[in-house]
């Protein structure tokens, strides 16, 4: 007998659709190890300027391959009609959007998560710095899924709000790159990186708490 | 034979109207709307409609191309809101799922099977079903050994008896149906028929539209929005 609550059963169908696309699954994480794979190879392979480099570069990458991956968020579901239904379900929209982007940050950022020990070899970083890194993607790349989906969602009805999705995010994932790189900056400085991981903690507890209902709103406009 | 009742939404009147002398006083309002009014791209696609939609009642939405009937049913079901007026749903607690809307987006992932489709759709509404019952369903609506086919792989008029054969996963009190037989083969026009009359004979209601005249046994209130300009 099949007992799944209504909201995991969105959980379930997303995590389904995403392991049975694997070439999807594994682009964003394939574009951030190219990219950090690709960068010492081009500036050159002296460990002071790789350490110095390497924060932001992997901040970059992992905002670029969010935004590679973030478009396809709910396009299928809304071009195919499955949106519509979802939206007049008993589930509660903004519910269903919240649990929708959490199977994206889970399948999009979590697997660049277990893979950053290794990039962070690659750059030379020590071990301050790379906790302080963990740190800020732990918290900071939620928030990258959370306020992307709202853009995502304003954009997705039309047909070719790629190009806008970018624009709009672009200036909105600045200062959330600003603070991640100065708390590892700092930690390589031996100083306290914490007022800059609350700061970005404090950002994800704001956009967990308003996200879904603007990503909920959105989606009502674009289905009008 | 159907009897009739044909009413235009007349452009010049502003309003469609429709008529209730067919619904007996113990049929239940399921649905009301109250002068609702729709623009489009500076065009009005209707303005000042009221209507109900009662248990036991068949409402057939006739129109051209472009005269408003998607955009009047997506108000009606509330994916869309009205630039005035207000729409009223009944929903009880005894009747969790007041409504079943099925567009011309059929809600089918490409890579989910039919199983699964339908799955996932009764399990977000909260019911539970067994596999051994949709393979059941799915045979009713013609697609044994479609069961397990990535919905991408049917044909569109597979699909669209997937999407139809929703209507069987829940008891709602209305089934809103947008072109329901868009790609269906005559005996699926048919077999859509008969499972719309039988709902419509226990006490459901069934608003659709259609570009077809409806072969249905039942009285069909007929409501025909005109293409303004």
């Amino acid at each position: 007998m099949n007992t799944v609550s209504p909201i995991m059963s969105v959980m379930k169908r997303d995590l389904l659709l995403a392991f049975r696309q694997k070439a999807e699954l594994l682009q964003p994480l394939l574009f951030f190890v190219m990219v950090i794979t690709l960068f010492p190879l081009g500036i050159g392979p002296g460990p002071d300027t790789l350490q110095k480099i390497g924060p932001g570069v992997i901040w970059v990458a992992a905002i670029l391959s969010s935004l590679l991956g973030m478009d396809k968020l709910f396009r299928d579901d809304f071009n195919d009609g499955s949106l519509e239904q979802l939206q007049l379900s008993n589930i509660s929209l903004s519910w269903g959007m919240f649990v929708k982007v959490l199977v994206h940050w889970c399948v999009s950022f979590l697997p660049l998560l277990f893979i950053s020990p290794l990039l962070a070899l690659f750059l030379n970083l020590t071990t301050p710095m790379y906790w302080s890194l963990v740190f800020t993607l732990v918290l900071g790349t939620p928030l990258l899924s959370l306020v992307g989906a709202i853009a995502v969602a304003l954009t997705v009805g039309l047909q070719r709000g790629g190009v806008l999705l970018s624009l709009l995010l672009l200036p909105v994932f600045i200062p959330l790159l600003i603070f991640a790189t100065s708390a590892v900056e700092s930690a390589a400085l031996g100083l306290n990186y914490l007022p800059q991981i609350a700061i970005i903690g404090a950002m994800l507890c704001f956009a967990i708490a308003i996200t879904p209902f603007a990503i909920s709103y959105a989606i009502r406009v674009s289905h009008h | 034979m159907n009897s009739k009742t044909h009413l235009a939404a007349k452009s010049t009147a502003n309003q469609a109207m429709l008529d209730n002398s067919t619904i007996t006083q113990d049929n239940k309002v399921l649905l009301s709307a109250q002068g609702i009014s729709c623009h489009k791209q500076d065009r009005v696609l209707f303005e000042d409609i009221s209507l109900t939609v009662s248990s036991g009642q068949l409402i057939h939405l006739l129109g051209p191309n472009g005269a408003g009937k998607t955009s009047l049913i997506r108000i009606l079901v509330g994916l869309s809101s009205p630039d005035s007026g207000t729409v009223t749903l009944s929903n009880s607690t005894s009747e969790p799922y007041p409504l079943i809307y099925l567009g011309h987006k059929l809600g089918l992932n490409k890579h989910l099977s039919s199983v699964e489709n339908l799955q996932f759709w009764a399990n977000m509404h909260g019911v539970v079903t067994t596999t051994d019952e949709l393979y059941l369903l799915l045979a009713r609506f013609n697609l044994v050994g479609l069961e397990d086919v990535p919905s991408g792989e049917l044909s569109a008029g597979q699909q669209r008896r997937v999407s139809l054969a929703r209507t069987q996963l829940l008891p709602a009190n209305i089934w809103v149906l947008d072109e329901p037989y868009t790609s269906l083969d005559i005996q699926g026009v048919t077999f859509i028929q008969e499972l719309i009359d039988d709902f419509v004979e226990s006490g459901g209601a069934v608003l659709m539209t259609s570009h077809q005249p409806l072969q249905s046994r039942l009285p069909v209130t007929d409501i025909t929005l005109e293409y303004r300009l």
